[in-house]
């Protein structure tokens, strides 16, 4: 298959099965360099990878830091979390400064639907999100989906529920974009002031109870957030959790477990459903680096599969 | 200074003309045809078969045949931002962009900063219009002060002070038993309560039409009972205090439902919709452009359709643009931080020419008698192509097509969600309270050729 990359990666709709399944491809290849004592490859030597945080984040941030060193990119970190500078009009600004250091990739986090796509209006570099608002974070999703596809083989007929909070996540939206296009059937299941009127237009299927959990194959649990109690979304932690916490016990063999982290103990997870062996949350972790290396190849260099770690 | 019925325009040369062979149409007057359209010192002179009809001494001749001519718009909602937020527009520039659009007189809204609450602001805008403005304004002043929804404005010195009615636009009177008190207080001051329908505890932080693109997008949703809701509960309270009531820019369907129930009842409602409502949905917003960003946000398909309808059949009363400029920086910014508002003066008959009529889902005449039905709501005088009336009328090449924005827009603010589409139907001359207001070059061209 030859077909091109894209440019930037906005959104999961920016991929095909077929892209998605290169980039998994080239991620594998780059676990392997994970497990080389010198974890380095020359494919981006004397480039830049700029990272521009405007929002926490522990696990993205440094995976992204870690995938453009280990392909022996420059990388300049900018955070302004919490700032007076997390406005738009200083987005653009900020964007203009840095594209003058002619980046070859700007990785954005935004709190903002469609920052990362603004960004791509405003820089010549290739524009990643990672992570814009409740609207998407399409790397999160091509790990996820890269961890299924080593343990599944296939994600081609599996059955996936995505639990909790989709409302405010845009971890589900990615999700559900990407199982859907490799294959798989997904059901968002959460309380109903947390499912989004019209979310069913994505291709997945909405319920309010755990009744049929049995019948899926991977348990996907989303972060459940304190704000969401003073918002009124659920009367309080205690009633959600005991109709929608995962523990080990309501999960049958063979089902897997998987959270995006950082996982609230005791709220949306037990436990000892956390540390099960069905538990797939630190091979996501892991898997991280690996499809932010190929991510950030495929689109600054995308030479064919074979020469990825020549 | 032009001051007739609560209008304010600044003074310009009453002109002489004689517009030649232009096709009339004036839907009202039952007028279909070409025609010669004399206009002496300012006033229709006389509607002559088409080339019959000589050019007024010291006068000019303008050649329109295959050209249109309407009567002028009128706008019964417009943001003219000035005093306060004249980076955006003010009376001068924003006027100018009404003329543009083939507009002979507009309705400016008084959510201004300060907002138009008190006779003494009142009276500087109105003040600014007679020096400044192209085309005749009128103003709405604030139901509320602060439109804040706690205290009656001096509604009675207001209307005084040259107010057609009262609005609080841009934000509801949330309050219903506020909202009575308004009604009741109409019998003395008189003047239209216009009512901007919205449920803040429904629409909540939302930036778009709730449904499946707000829920792909992850964006916040307005439901469309935000709303309706309130036209429903407006319209009975108008029925109680038999007030007058009108419902700004409507964009769902169960409003019009809402609507069609209250005029059925007898209440003495009127409704306006704006041509974004009436062509475009929210499916545009998956472009996350914020010139998509507008309140009420652009609805489904069959919102789309049945604000069509209701505006063919007349339950809905006038289109309305809603024209709400804002500067670039403001808008060039993450769809959830965006204000709210696209303009909309120079795009709105080219638009609906060109998405509705074209297509066959809309007739022409309904267009062009929608487009000036906002003044008899505000009890202003229909603008009318027939002997003895002002002239107010605008001309039309509805062969001529232009890319919008491609040239950059009259008005000060470019945040035009037309922008970059291709439309027909260029306005080539507006003449509004007897003077031309707006005419291109090449009829200016045409006319020296005379």
């Amino acid at each position: 298959m030859t077909t091109a990359m894209p440019r930037h990666l906005i959104s999961i709709d920016d991929l095909d099965r077929s892209r998605i399944e290169r980039i998994l491809d080239r991620a594998e290849s780059f676990a392997e360099v994970q497990g080389r004592e010198i974890k380095k490859v020359p494919a981006l030597r004397g480039r830049t990878v700029v990272n521009l945080f405007y929002e926490s984040s522990t696990r993205t941030s440094s995976s992204f830091e870690l995938a453009a060193k280990r392909l022996s990119a420059d990388v300049v970190n900018v955070r302004s979390i919490g700032s007076a500078v997390d406005k738009g009009e200083s987005l653009k600004d900020t964007v203009q400064t840095l594209s003058a250091y002619d980046p070859a990739a700007i990785v954005i986090r935004s709190p903002e639907v469609g920052a990362a796509q603004l960004v791509a209006g405003w820089t010549e570099a290739a524009v990643i999100n990672a992570g814009d608002g409740k609207h998407e974070h399409p790397t999160q999703a091509l790990l996820d989906v890269f961890t299924l596809r080593r343990k599944l083989g296939s994600l081609e007929q599996a059955n996936i529920w995505i639990v909790g909070d989709v409302m405010h996540s845009r971890v589900a939206r990615s999700d559900i974009l990407a199982f859907k296009r490799m294959g798989a059937s997904v059901t968002v299941c959460g309380p109903p002031t947390l499912i989004p009127r019209g979310i069913e237009a994505l291709g997945c299927e909405a319920t309010a109870t755990l009744a049929r959990l049995h019948e899926a194959d991977v348990v996907y649990v989303l972060r459940m957030q304190q704000e969401r109690m003073r918002e009124s979304f659920v009367p309080s932690l205690r009633e959600y959790s005991e109709r929608y916490q995962i523990s080990a016990a309501q999960l049958r063999p063979g089902q897997l477990l998987m959270h995006p982290g950082p996982v609230n103990r005791g709220v949306e997870l037990s436990a000892d459903a956390i540390d099960s062996p069905v538990a797939l949350i630190g091979a996501q972790v892991k898997a991280g680096v690996a499809v932010r290396m190929a991510v950030l190849y495929e689109l600054l260099v995308g030479a064919p599969l074979l020469a990825a770690v020549a | 200074m032009v001051h007739t019925d609560r209008l304010y325009g600044a003074a310009a040369e009453p002109c002489e003309l004689l517009i030649r062979g232009a096709h009339v149409l004036d839907p009202r007057a039952g007028l279909d045809e070409p025609r010669d359209i004399l206009i002496r010192g300012g006033r229709i002179a006389e509607l002559g078969v088409a080339g019959t009809l000589s050019a007024p001494d010291g006068g000019e001749l303008l050649d329109a045949t295959g050209k249109h001519a309407f009567p002028g718009f009128v706008d019964p909602h417009v943001h003219l931002r000035s005093p306060g937020q004249e980076y955006k527009e003010d009376i001068e520039s924003g006027t100018a962009a009404a003329a543009a659009g083939g507009f002979c007189a507009v309705i400016a809204m008084p959510n201004t900063d300060p907002i138009v609450d008190d006779a003494a602001v009142l009276r500087s805008v109105v003040d600014a219009a007679c020096r400044h403005a192209h085309v005749p304004v009128g103003f709405l002043a604030a139901i509320t002060r602060r439109s804040e929804g706690q205290e009656l404005t001096e509604m009675a010195e207001l209307r005084d002070a040259g107010a057609l009615g009262f609005t609080d636009d841009g934000r509801p009177v949330v309050s219903a038993g506020m909202l009575r008190k308004a009604l009741q207080y109409q019998r003395l001051a008189g003047g239209v309560l216009a009512l901007h329908e919205e449920d803040p505890g429904l629409s909540g932080g939302g930036v778009m039409h709730e449904g499946p693109v707000s829920a792909r997008l992850g964006l916040a949703g307005i439901p469309s009972l935000s709303e309706s809701t309130m036209v429903a509960r407006d319209a009975a309270l108008a029925r109680y205090e038999q007030a007058r009531v009108h419902f700004q820019h409507l964009s769902a369907q169960e409003s019009v439902a809402a609507l069609e129930q209250a005029k059925q009842a007898g209440a003495r409602v009127s409704a306006e919709v704006c041509p974004h409502h009436l062509t475009l949905t929210d499916d545009l917003v998956r472009t996350l452009d914020s010139r998509f960003k507008m309140n009420p946000p652009l609805r489904a398909e069959s919102d789309r359709r049945a604000l069509v309808a209701a505006l063919r059949s007349g339950l809905i009363d006038c289109v309305a643009t809603d024209h709400a400029p804002h500067a670039r920086h403001e808008k060039e910014v993450p769809f959830e931080q965006a204000p709210m508002g696209t303009t909309g003066l120079e795009t709105a008959f080219a638009a609906l020419f060109t998405e509705l009529v074209m297509p066959g889902e809309l007739e022409l005449e309904v267009v062009v008698e929608r487009m000036s039905g906002g003044a008899a709501l505000y009890a202003l005088p229909t603008p009318r192509i027939a002997p003895e009336e002002p002239a107010n009328l605008c001309l039309v090449d509805l062969g001529a097509r232009f890319e919008v924005g491609a040239k950059g827009y009259v008005s000060r603010s470019e945040n035009c969600c037309f922008h970059g589409r291709t439309l027909h139907g260029r306005v080539v001359l507006t003449v509004a309270a007897g003077a031309v207001a707006f005419r291109t070059p090449m009829l200016a061209q045409a006319g020296a050729l005379a």
